[in-house]
């Protein structure tokens, strides 16, 4: 018995192993089907970063009563890929003052874990049953790896992504982008620990951290955002937003400040590559807050010729949502300041995110035990509110202290 | 190697193909690009004008601080998800313990904010 189903086997809720492909002997054609989901994966991913830009363009100037690209291509679809090619096309420019071997290294910390995440999201397969497809006579995921820890994965590649962004400003030897480094890593990281502790609670549900079964336990409409009270999957957004450095918290390149923040020295192909990253992540940020909050590929099937299709268009449907969603905030939010940015992920989405953890894990064990839940719940939401209550009012005595003291140095009538 | 490292193996050569992939990019594109340097074009871009002073500016304590908190609740984070998967296991013992535990943790936050390390000025 491997350690994965021994695992499973010790908890008291059905436990899925791994995936069934890679149990037992591997032979040549399974080596085949894990090249083609890679090549896949690879291929998918490219091509829908490619489409994210022209979309995320062509919707920002139709919110701005502009046209938009329209001449490469029909609709001006291949926008990217002609900006993608005249980027290699340009000369590539490394300033004096950098240090050489890290400005090289930067973009390669920046895109590669971009390109790790999208592996372990389960973007098809039938949930209703074991969530495997049939592929060439074998089962298998349709995900690239389902490793047991993989969102722990996830989140281990968005904490080297901060050293993606980090190193490159510092590595410039200029100032802009060492402003932007620096602001980019003490935002990263403020709001890695939000989001780490949003994504806790769907932990209580789902009983596992690897994504496959984080899906597996949505199944039928049961999905997590429902099930861990819409709180977390709020928080979640927002910290998740944070975390790619999109607007409204895009201040790690705010332009109107640091010209290009992290990457105004870089030129040609490395500034595609960063800017490539960006928006990948935008994807399997998008991803992952599908899988982890929205049932993952999880829907009806409509059809039995084909049947495997279905699961792919609702998780693509719902990834769109997103990536709509993102798109929007983007047209519609100013940007935050800086300190409205650290006070909304430390003094607000940590503390929310850690009482509603207990809240929910409360919840569960009163579930467990036979207790009635309602009271369970009415008391921590009371608890909850008491405590913010009572923050809130310190916050308030202790501003009004400082504003009368500051008067009272200054001179200034209150 | 076991079933249980199988999907590392692939998660490590899917990665690898993602450094090749990159490397394949940079190194066409070293290729097809031209490469006319000028003294001038090395310099440090500051918004027109010649740079001044020293680039290798020094950063605010600040940032530290948040890096330090940071590392305070990751570590957390490995103490809260392996009980976050086994929760029923624990029953009310592990929810009481866990309470208190993160009750410690959000004092320690709270000692900071009245320390007036949260706010940025």
């Amino acid at each position: 018995m491997s350690a994965v189903t021994t695992l499973a086997g010790m908890g008291d809720r059905a436990v899925l192993a791994a995936d069934p492909l890679l149990r037992g002997d591997i032979d040549l054609g399974i080596v085949g089907i894990v090249v083609l989901k890679v090549v896949v994966a690879f291929a998918l991913l490219l091509v829908s970063v490619m489409l994210m830009i022209w979309f995320e363009r062509k919707l920002v100037a139709d919110m701005h009563n502009r046209i938009g690209p329209a001449v490469a291509g029909p609709f001006g679809i291949l926008q990217t890929l002609a900006d993608g090619i005249k980027l290699f096309f340009k000369e590539d420019l490394i300033p004096d003052r950098s240090d050489r071997a890290v400005f090289k290294l930067a973009p390669y910390l920046s895109l590669v874990p971009a390109f790790l995440v999208f592996a372990i999201v389960p973007i098809g397969g039938d949930f209703s049953g074991d969530g495997t497809v049939t592929w060439f006579g074998e089962r298998t995921y349709l995900q690239v790896a389902d490793p047991p820890v993989g969102v722990l994965f996830f989140l281990a590649l968005s904490s080297i992504a901060v050293y993606g962004v980090m190193l490159a400003g510092w590595s410039s030897g200029s100032k802009y982008p060492l402003l932007g480094s620096v602001r980019a890593s003490a935002q990263m990281i403020s709001y890695e620990a939000a989001l780490g502790l949003a994504i806790a609670t769907v932990f209580l549900t789902s009983g596992s951290l690897s994504t496959h079964d984080i899906v597996a336990t949505q199944v039928e409409g049961n999905w997590n955002v429902l099930a861990t009270g819409v709180v977390p999957f709020l928080v979640f957004l927002v910290a998740g937003t944070a975390e790619l450095n999109r607007p409204p918290f895009d201040l790690v390149e705010a332009e109107q400040e640091l010209v290009g923040g992290f990457h105004t020295e870089y030129s040609s192909l490395r500034f595609a590559l960063f800017f490539l990253a960006e928006f990948m992540n935008v994807i399997t940020m998008s991803a992952i807050a599908v899988t982890l909050f929205l049932g993952g590929p999880s829907g009806p099937i409509l059809t039995d010729t084909l049947g495997w299709v279905w699961p792919i268009l609702w998780f693509s449907v719902k990834v769109f949502a997103f990536l709509f969603g993102f798109v929007w905030l983007r047209a519609t939010l100013p940007r935050f300041r800086y300190d409205q940015l650290m006070d909304l992920g430390w003094k607000v989405l940590i503390p929310l995110s850690l009482g509603w953890f207990l809240l929910i894990a409360a919840m569960r064990v009163a579930d467990a035990e036979g207790w009635p839940v309602a009271p369970v719940v009415v008391v921590g939401l009371a608890g909850m509110t008491l405590g913010a209550v009572l923050l809130s009012g310190a916050v308030a005595k202790a501003r009004a202290e400082r504003l009368a003291d500051l008067d009272a140095t200054e001179g200034v009538d209150a | 190697m076991s079933d249980f490292l199988r999907s590392w193996l692939v998660l490590v050569v899917f990665g690898g193909l993602a450094v090749l992939l990159v490397s394949a990019f940079l190194g066409l594109g070293s290729l097809l690009r031209p490469s006319r340097d000028t003294p001038q074009k090395s310099i440090n871009y500051e918004s027109g004008v010649d740079p001044q002073g020293d680039m290798w500016a020094q950063s605010n304590i600040r940032y530290y601080v948040f890096a330090l908190m940071f590392v305070l609740f990751d570590v957390e984070a490995v103490f809260i998800f392996p009980w976050a998967t086994r929760l029923e296991v624990y029953d009310v013992f592990g929810l009481v313990e866990m309470a208190i535990f993160i009750f410690i943790l959000a004092l320690g936050l709270f000692y900071a904010w009245r320390k007036r390390l949260l706010r940025w000025v």
